[in-house]
């Protein structure tokens, strides 16, 4: 190799460094922007003044309980809960090497809402022992997915069809679950099944907002030896990663994600599913480090802006988990007809 | 296959004792739909004594116990008819794309019907059931196509993980877009609720006569392509060497496949794996003919959703589960069986 092209290489890098960086840094504004404009903007307008007198704490009439007790609860929830699906979406793709492996097509986000239904509709339960149901639901799911997925190894193609096969499972029991429920209000039922931050409170802001504190820099510690899973197992483990140990973590934690996520808002369509491909589409292709963070800054970009539209842009409020389902829909399928030309890569 | 093309004696020996066993798992068959059927009317939420249900069997409806029994007998139909349907319609979409994973509900051919059933009931004030079947077919037919283009895009044609996976993405697309015409209207998100789950429980005589038309047409368009249906199993090459015309026979095959799986949607709602497992219980019954497994899968169809919606009945006493919920619960497993059963390459 002549010192020409290692050099080249090495500008080459720093390049794809600064892209990343800005990638990430324009998200991160982006995030910001569509946070602060969703405090504002709403039946009533409030001016940036009175929003950030608000968030500090003073009194400011009309706009204390509006900004305060509804939307910012709700704008924070939307970036929580878009974080999470993000995350924990792009690390099932990472990990199974496959797109379409996300949590919400292999069942794992079917199972938590099972759970979720019935600890609301059946128990009763609280917040808390809801989230704690759709966790140990998750990773059951989990669990059975995988071994049933297995015959001499695991192949991807084997897990993702037995997931779907377990998620129809899983739905159906949840329609009974609903079907039987008299006293619980259809409506509402099925907003929350569609993915709804309607009922955003600070209690769930706060469940949500420990599982991202506790699991997310888990598995962004996982990164780098992630994406060498991503090269293969064999690979992986010649270069110095413990293949099963991190694969154990990363399901772990981002199935912890999407069930404390989906506890409480619902499971919210295609965010797990498209942030990966999205954010890896905005990077560039040839492998910039990791998606992980990129991944979560789409998933929560897209939740806020889906939100946005679903309360203000049609003539009827609907719940954040349509139009993600109804915007989601053309680029998936899209996506779907890219992965079987490339043969599966993000 | 003719018996002059097997080796002489000892061939035809085999042919004639296959024969009698197709011929013994027919009436076996029947009897059992027979015995369902008989179930269905006498089992339920209510336990009715017998001179009732004798009474009500004779068209008299005189008292609750009566009553329920008239109830039955409508649902009992429809169970056997669209279980008739699901079962042929499922054989047919599997032996059209070669796919043993294909089926009305994974390839998302039933939540297109339910799309545009829901669309008609929301937007054109639609209410009755041959309505809801004609509009039920067009959302078939667009999906069916759809799901099939997508899912053969690509290097290795329409593989079953591809498929499957086609179908199962435009399911999830195509719920949020019933969800979206739903949530709006208060007015018939109970109803849609209700019958989006899958269930033969509001079968009436007036809705069963209404698409029993489109069923019949149906029926009858997939009974004869089943020889077509044969030479596509050799391959599009060796059918074509046959004499076959392979893109007509494939789109006959799959209109009348199409057909049934709306027409019953309309009715039922969603009921999905009926169509999955039907056919592959079948074929080890009586081989991979589609002369013999079509109308085997018809009947046996028709026994499993009877047997599914009387299950519901006895599981949940005194409430019911509804027939798609039963069937799920009992086909995700057979199809989880069979994915698991199968090389992964040839996935």
């Amino acid at each position: 190799m002549s010192i020409s092209t290692v050099e080249s290489a090495a500008r080459d890098r720093v390049l794809r460094a600064r892209r990343r960086r800005g990638v990430i840094g324009v998200l991160a504004a982006l995030i910001v922007l569509m946070f602060a404009v969703s405090l504002m903007v709403g039946q009533t307008f409030y001016p940036p003044g009175d929003v950030a007198r608000v968030i500090l704490g003073q009194d400011v009439p009309g706009a204390s309980f509006t900004v305060g007790r509804l939307r910012l609860p709700r704008a924070v929830l939307a970036v929580l809960a878009g974080l999470c699906f993000g995350l924990a979406g792009v690390t099932f793709q990472t990990l199974l090497r496959n797109p379409l492996a996300s949590p919400d097509i292999i069942g794992i986000s079917a199972g938590a809402s099972a759970a979720a239904t019935f600890a609301i509709v059946t128990l009763s339960l609280d917040d808390a022992g809801v989230a704690a149901f759709a966790v140990v639901a998750g990773l059951l799911v989990a669990v059975v997915v995988y071994v049933l997925s297995f015959k001499n190894g695991v192949s991807g193609t084997r897990l993702i069809l037995i997931g779907i096969g377990i998620a129809a499972m899983l739905d159906s029991i949840t329609s009974y679950i609903l079907d039987q429920a008299a006293g619980w209000d259809l409506q509402e039922a099925m907003r929350w099944l569609t993915g709804s931050l309607n009922g955003a409170g600070w209690d769930n802001v706060v469940l949500v907002c420990v599982a991202l504190l506790v699991i997310g820099p888990v598995l962004l510690s996982q990164s780098t030896p992630l994406s060498m899973i991503q090269l293969g197992d064999d690979t992986a483990s010649a270069l110095g990663v413990r293949v099963d140990l991190v694969r154990f973590v990363a399901v772990i934690g981002a199935v912890g994600l999407i069930a404390f996520a989906t506890a409480a808002t619902g499971p919210i369509a295609f965010v797990a599913f498209l942030s990966g491909p999205i954010a890896a589409r905005i990077i560039g292709r040839n492998g910039n480090g990791s998606l992980l963070v990129p991944a979560a800054l789409v998933g929560a970009l897209l939740v806020l802006v889906a939100d946005f539209c679903g309360q203000f842009a049609f003539g009827t409020r609907y719940p954040v988990g349509v139009v993600t389902g109804v915007l989601g829909a053309p680029y998936l399928v899209y996506l779907i007809i890219r992965t079987n030309r490339t043969g599966g890569s993000l | 296959m003719t018996a002059t093309d097997a080796p002489p004696a000892p061939g035809a020996a085999v042919l004639r004792a296959r024969k009698r066993g197709r011929l013994l798992w027919l009436f076996g068959l029947l009897v059992a739909l027979v015995a369902l059927m008989f179930l269905s009317i006498t089992v339920g939420s209510r336990n009715v004594q017998w001179p009732d249900i004798v009474a009500a069997l004779g068209g008299s409806a005189e008292g609750f116990d009566q009553a329920a029994v008239a109830k039955r007998i409508p649902r009992t139909l429809l169970a056997v008819v669209a279980g008739a349907a699901l079962g042929v319609s499922g054989a047919v979409m599997q032996g059209v794309t070669r796919n043993p994973l294909a089926d009305p509900g994974i390839l998302g051919v039933n939540m297109g019907a339910s799309l545009a059933v829901v669309t008609g009931i929301a937007y054109f004030g639609l209410t009755t059931a041959a309505g809801f079947a004609w509009v039920a077919i067009v959302g078939a037919t667009i999906t069916a196509v759809f799901v099939y283009v997508i899912g053969s895009l690509g290097r290795g044609g329409a593989s079953p993980l591809k498929l499957a996976l086609a179908g199962t993405a435009t399911s999830a697309a195509l719920t949020s877009f019933i969800s979206a015409v739903v949530l709006p209207r208060n007015d018939i998100a109970d109803d849609v609720r209700s019958w989006q789950i899958g269930g033969v429980g509001g079968g009436t005589f007036d809705s069963v006569t209404q698409v029993l038309p489109f069923l019949v047409v149906g029926m009858a368009v997939c009974l004869l392509s089943a020889y077509g249906l044969d030479l596509l199993a050799l391959g599009d090459d060796l059918a074509a060497g046959l004499g076959a015309r392979v893109a007509l026979a494939r789109g006959v095959a799959s209109l009348g496949a199409v057909v049934l799986c709306g027409a019953t949607t309309a009715v039922t709602g969603p009921i999905g794996f009926v169509g999955l497992v039907v056919p592959h219980v079948c074929r080890l019954l009586v081989g991979v003919g589609h002369r013999w497994l079509l109308p085997f899968s018809a009947l046996a169809g028709a026994a499993l959703l009877t047997a599914a919606d009387v299950a519901g009945r006895i599981v949940a006493r005194p409430g019911e589960v509804d027939v798609g919920i039963v069937t799920a619960l009992i086909g995700a497993p057979f199809f989880i069986y069979i994915v698991r059963r199968q090389k992964v390459r040839s996935l």
